[in-house]
């Protein structure tokens, strides 16, 4: 069965007044019908542009744009407005990150629920698409939902907003949902009711799902599949399972080990990493990732890595210089909780002269 | 809201107090010609001065003159009489109304349908050679003063000492009830001249407005829907971005009202303006009080139906 979307070798390049933002640099990744992806990646990583390039909402004249983005087997790039705007929001729908200015504040809930089946259902009956309103607004679990279309955005609480969103994005059936880091901006409770109701409506409505977010809880929460994005790139990508458990880049490495998680052993020291993230102008030499990479050998630094699958696993894939079981060793030790400095110490030192 | 208002309202009425009472104080404390002077003609005999000074009460300590003064205006609606023609007050201001509104209105129709399509179009296509020609356009309308560039209209375009003879002359004005197509031919020039600078500045503001309202997060939900770009810009992104201008529209035809005191003083219009112009030449404080009068109602009516207004333009506002 070939991919719902299929996203190959994608490139957004802003042209600015600094210099040539590198903002997704030869990303490739697939959804298949019904299945949860998780982008998962810091702030800059182009997670982000990635999803609203799939959206073609990526504009402005300084922006560059290559690569395929093929959705049901058709061609996304080059497609004309008409074309792409028939697919938005009715096949491809797309949720954000803050509720609240994600709405109109002047118009009804109601308002923009209607007038968003309204320009996908032509002929329909204002007061057809209203009942679709009501009836959305009641699947995503808000109380009366009847009155509640004639609220404002203002007048809803964050996760009734987040709610709201999603039933404006639901409201075509689309076959794929985009959710931009949706429980961000949100409470902690809320959140988990959050992924909950997505969860939930995925099942149901059997959409495949990007859920885009830098928060591996959410991932491990949702997703069957995860790609790790760093500076524009896929570093990592492989079956949650398989990122969870048997995780092959040091970033992947980096990420799990500075979330808290409940089934961390008490008195266990989270290990946050070091530096910020690369400028998306000036990257790093080499492979990007290594100013930050505690396993950063000199060769790192002027070689650039290839995503090549992880011997014995096809779908695993990972862009690392490091000799595989020189990974699997280091990370045998990180996950029982060495420090990455005496892990390089022990696997590393005789290699090559440190940076 | 009922509450509000009615809170409103009392403070106009208490600010049209501390107004008229400065307008007297000023009359007093500032040097300016003696009224009765003025009215007894030449190498006048200082008995007659007397009298007169009597006759418009003007010799009662100011705070009496007031009181007489306000206990007319609050009892019956009596603004006292033109010093200079013995008319009343209140006709003379009600009878230049007219002209004064039909200023203001069409000027207010000739600088929206100008400044608001530029400003979109600017907004739209920012940083084009149209839209640096557009505001490089406003700046200088800005800039230019009102009564400068009405005298080069005239100048250029009058029908009597014009250039070009496109436009009637200064003081052609005419009546709408006498003849309306005077009554336009006559104010054609006057509109333009009062709207360029308007016109300017809603366009640059319409335009700054809008550019930052496309970059908001619910017009890119707007898109994400996939509505049209045309209906992102003049239902979402419009409907934000004129809220603002509705507020200031609304005070600047508040102040219009009161008078465009240079506008219609260079085009001999007889409007409140020019009324309260020829009030502060003749030392004439009835004239004075009057129109200071009526154009801080018009300017606080103005503000209020503004603020209340904004209230059903947004949503998110609600006043208690």
């Amino acid at each position: 069965m070939s991919p719902l979307l299929d996203v190959a070798d994608l490139r957004v390049e802003f042209t600015t007044e600094d210099g040539v933002v590198h903002a997704v640099d030869g990303l490739s990744l697939s959804v298949e019908q019904g299945r949860i992806l998780g982008v998962v990646g810091e702030s800059g990583s182009g997670k982000s542009v990635t999803g609203l390039t799939v959206m073609g909402l990526t504009r402005g004249r300084n922006a560059a744009i290559s690569g395929s983005v093929k959705f049901d087997g058709r061609e996304l790039l080059g497609a004309g407005d008409a074309e792409l705007r028939g697919i938005r929001g009715n096949d491809i729908a797309m949720i954000f990150q803050d509720p609240l200015s994600s709405l109109h504040p002047y118009f009804t809930v109601g308002k923009q629920l209607v007038e968003a089946h309204r320009i996908h259902h032509h002929g329909v009956s204002k007061a057809a698409s209203r009942d679709r309103a009501a009836e959305m607004l009641d699947l995503v679990g808000i109380p009366d939902p009847r009155k509640r279309l004639d609220n404002y955005p203002h007048e809803f609480s964050g996760g009734m907003r987040q709610r709201a969103m999603i039933a404006m994005a639901l409201i075509n059936d689309p076959r794929l949902l985009i959710a931009d880091e949706p429980t961000t901006a949100l409470d902690v409770t809320v959140q988990a009711q959050i992924l909950e109701l997505i969860q939930r409506l995925q099942s149901e409505l059997g959409m495949a799902v990007i859920m885009v977010t830098h928060d591996l809880g959410v991932v491990a929460e949702l997703a069957d599949d995860v790609v790790v994005m760093y500076a524009g790139r896929v570093v990592e990508r492989g079956t949650k399972e398989t990122i969870f458990d048997a995780p092959e880049h040091p970033y992947t490495w980096g990420l799990l080990t500075s979330i808290p998680r409940l089934t961390t052993p008490r008195g266990e020291e989270l290990v946050p990493i070091a530096g910020r993230p690369p400028s998306l102008i000036n990257r790093p030499s080499g492979c990007h990732f290594h100013p930050r990479c505690p396993y950063c050998l000199p060769r790192h630094t002027r070689e650039d890595p290839r995503l090549e699958p992880v011997a014995g696993d096809t779908g695993h894939q990972v862009a690392c210089l490091l000799p595989e079981d020189t990974r699997r060793e280091i990370w045998r030790r990180v996950k029982g909780g060495v420090p990455p400095e005496q892990a390089r110490e022990e696997l590393l030192s005789g290699q090559e002269e440190a940076r | 809201m009922g509450r509000y208002i009615i809170r409103r309202v009392l403070w106009v009425v208490l600010l049209l107090f501390i107004v008229s009472a400065l307008t007297f104080l000023i009359f007093y404390e500032l040097p300016s010609a003696d009224p009765a002077v003025l009215r007894a003609g030449k190498s006048p005999d200082p008995a007659l001065i007397k009298s007169i000074r009597h006759s418009l009460g003007l010799d009662k300590p100011v705070y009496e003159q007031y009181w007489l003064y306000m206990k007319k205006v609050v009892l019956h609606f009596d603004f006292g009489y033109s010093y200079q023609n013995s008319q009343p007050v209140r006709q003379e201001i009600f009878d230049r109304l007219p002209a004064t509104i039909s200023l203001t209105v069409g000027a207010v129709v000739v600088w929206l349908l100008i400044g608001l399509p530029i400003g979109v179009i600017s907004a739209v296509r920012s940083r084009s050679f149209i839209d640096r020609l557009s505001m490089g356009g406003a700046l200088l309308a800005i800039s230019a003063p009102v009564y400068w560039l009405g005298l080069v209209g005239l100048y250029l375009f009058s029908k009597d000492i014009g250039k070009v003879g496109i436009f009637d002359g200064a003081g052609t004005y005419t009546p709408i009830s006498q003849d309306p197509s005077k009554w336009f031919g006559s104010l054609l020039l006057p509109w333009l001249v009062l709207a360029a600078s308007f016109a300017a500045f809603y366009a640059r503001l319409l335009r700054s407005n809008l550019i930052e309202v496309m970059s908001e997060d619910y017009i890119r939900t707007a898109r994400a829907k996939g509505l049209p770009e045309r209906r992102v810009i003049w239902r979402h992104a419009m409907r934000s971005a004129i809220t603002p201008i509705v507020t200031i529209l609304g005070l600047d035809i508040g102040v219009l009202l009161s008078g465009a005191i240079l506008t219609e003083t260079v085009f001999n219009i007889p409007g409140v303006g020019r009324l309260a112009y020829e009030g502060i030449i003749n030392a004439d404080l009835s004239l004075i009080q009057g129109t200071v009068l009526f154009g801080a109602f018009f300017i606080v009516l103005a503000n209020l139906v503004v603020d209340i207004g904004y209230a059903f333009l947004d949503p998110r506002v609600r006043y208690t």
